[in-house]
């Protein structure tokens, strides 16, 4: 089981609101990530799951079960952290033990389920050793290890990806996605990275200071933005926003486009190429557009295109996304 | 690049170290070689640092005249004694000032550092009253329990600033992970912090070894240490300098001893936390 339900969850800190008032539900199994900026209150949110930060107001329910006032180690969930909080004077092995200590388990009881996660994990040659004689992405895996022997109602990720190199953070994000699969246990993933959030999530969250902008699934989010913040938010890279004249010529205030969803070659639109920068695969160019403002365009990789020079290009209108004043779309 | 300094100013920052430890250290110099003099070269106008009829009788004398090993272990007792009890309470302080600490943290931890301020002839009275009606006096927990609450600010202070040094997520982690407040202090913080305990321990049991007001004060036979022991050598008849030197010197040694071997852990617990 793995079901947890907030109704109206507030944290203020002092006289500033963190969270004004969330309103969540997250079904047994599911991989949620919370996404947004920095300082958006994701992480906070996050605590107030686990415990580790007291509600200034609303119900925190776990498998239907009212969990707003119990302590962390009594809710059942295992967080595995950004800095990896691993026990620097304990071996792999007793960090792993630890949570399976604390519950009274047997020596051979922990000793069984111990190997079994380190075997997983790919950590059983690592046993005897010491957190600072391990590499990053080893020292995560231990704390991924040490969240899994609970074998918790749900598991909390709280950015634990950013301290690692990007070619260990792919690799990282696969396993952990691979895990979800195999345990099939609730998981709240929070990251600043919207690749992650795509990557990883069946349903996304995307918060902006302390409020839900939207939630759903990644593809519902990349083609339906409910408003301006989550169409530039979702996507790499961003969608571009244009308002004037162009946009009420669409009936909007402001309209969006992706920059793979602009043709180029033909269209209504023109402009110079201020940079561009070849992928191999893909092309990005960025494009001086006059009153459009400035627009990233994704093309093939064999666009030719350099600095100084005129371009003709134009949207996909049936992948046109209009807002109103309000931001929201139309 | 380490800072190139030239060989001149060298030589002169070597000399002053010297020159002030030397400075520093010359009572202690005087008294060691006193406890080896005579009582008439002890006292000779003017002084002179050596001497030479080096004799060892005021130590066989003054181990004759009083029960050396009785101070000796009272001091053992009330100088680990109390910080071992300090400790106990002193964790846990220094626990939730680091780690759940409140808008008022820093003005209590100021308040208590300012209790050592506090000159202690001021409570001479109360105290002396207190430890006698309740039959503290002369008691080793009688002393154990003053003692501990004369360095109870410092040894809370000193582990404040260790605790502070731990990444608060570890601890969360410990919570996450089923620990309970106990078990949190226990398996996890304590372990983590043992360098800033031990020299906050050697710390203590030296100040605690050394403390001599209350010690003198509140003990007469039973749980007199080490302090009491040389106290007794300035009789009425008049000061014996070299007897006196020589039960000094046996009152100090030990804790010399200590203090040389564990000079680097010392250095590196009241340095912590100075420089990140």
């Amino acid at each position: 089981m793995g079901q947890i339900t907030l109704k109206q969850v507030r944290k203020s800190f002092g006289e500033v609101d963190v969270i004004p008032g969330v309103d969540l539900r997250i079904e047994n199994g599911e991989f949620v990530v919370f996404v947004g900026p920095s300082g958006c209150g994701k992480s906070t949110l996050l605590r107030l799951i686990a415990g580790l930060e007291d509600t200034t107001g609303g119900i925190i329910e776990i498998d239907g079960k009212d969990a707003t006032a119990l302590p962390p180690a009594k809710r059942g969930l295992a967080m595995v952290f950004q800095s990896y909080a691993l026990y620097p004077h304990m071996t792999v092995r007793k960090n792993i033990a630890f949570p399976l200590k604390m519950a009274g388990l047997s020596e051979a009881d922990q000793t069984a389920k111990v190997e079994r996660a380190a075997k997983v994990l790919n950590l059983t040659a690592y046993l005897d050793r010491r957190p600072g004689q391990l590499s990053g992405g080893q020292r995560q895996r231990v704390a991924i290890g040490r969240a899994i022997v609970r074998e918790p109602a749900a598991f909390l990720f709280d950015e634990p990806l950013s301290n690692l190199d990007a070619a260990l953070r792919v690799g990282m994000r696969q396993e952990i996605t691979e895990l979800h699969q195999s345990l099939k246990t609730t998981m709240i993933y929070v990251t600043h990275d919207q690749v992650e959030a795509m990557t990883m999530a069946d349903k996304i969250v995307v918060l902006n200071a302390g409020r839900i902008e939207q939630v759903g699934s990644p593809l519902d989010l990349y083609s339906h933005p409910k408003n301006t913040f989550v169409a530039a938010f979702i996507g790499s890279p961003k969608m571009n926003l244009i308002d004037g004249a162009e946009a009420a010529k669409h009936g909007a205030h402001t309209i969006g486009i992706r920059p793979e969803h602009i043709d180029f070659g033909m269209g209504p639109w023109s402009g110079t190429v201020i940079l561009s920068e070849h992928l191999g695969s893909d092309t990005f160019l960025k494009v001086n557009g006059g009153a459009l403002g400035t627009l990233t365009l994704r093309g093939g990789g064999d666009v030719a295109a350099g600095p100084g020079d005129t371009i003709t290009f134009g949207p996909q209108m049936a992948k046109l996304h209009r807002f109103g004043q309000d931001g929201l779309a139309l | 690049m380490a800072r190139a300094v030239p060989l001149r100013s060298k030589i002169g920052y070597t000399a002053a170290a010297w020159a002030v430890a030397l400075l520093i250290f010359f009572p202690v110099l005087w008294t060691i070689l006193t406890s080896f003099k005579t009582e008439v070269s002890a006292v000779a106008s003017p002084p002179q640092l050596f001497t030479a009829d080096w004799t060892l009788e005021n130590y066989a004398e003054v181990w004759q005249r009083s029960d050396y090993p009785r101070f000796f272990w009272n001091s053992v007792i009330l100088s680990v004694g109390s910080t071992l009890l300090g400790l106990v309470i002193a964790i846990p302080a220094a626990w939730s000032m680091a780690f759940v600490s409140g808008r008022n943290t820093k003005d209590l931890l100021m308040w208590m550092l300012s209790t050592k301020m506090m000159p202690a002839a001021a409570v001479l009275i109360p105290m002396y009253l207190i430890f006698q009606r309740t039959g503290l006096f002369d008691s080793h927990i009688g002393l154990v329990l003053a003692l501990m609450l004369m360095n109870l600010p410092i040894i809370v202070w000193m582990l404040y600033t260790y605790f502070k040094e731990i990444p608060a997520e570890i601890l969360e982690a410990a919570r996450m992970d089923g620990a309970s407040l106990k078990n949190e202090i226990l398996y996890v913080l304590t372990p983590m912090a043992v360098p800033g305990i031990a020299s906050t321990m050697l710390l203590n049991i030296i100040l605690a070894w050394n403390e001599a007001f209350w010690t003198i004060t509140l003990t007469t036979t039973k749980a007199a240490p080490l302090s009491a022991f040389i106290a007794s050598f300035s009789a009425p008849q008049g000061l014996f300098y070299a007897k006196l030197s020589a039960a000094s010197t046996m009152a100090i040694l030990p804790i010399l001893v200590l203090g040389w071997f564990s000079q680097k852990q010392l250095v590196r617990g009241l340095t912590f936390g100075a420089v990140k």
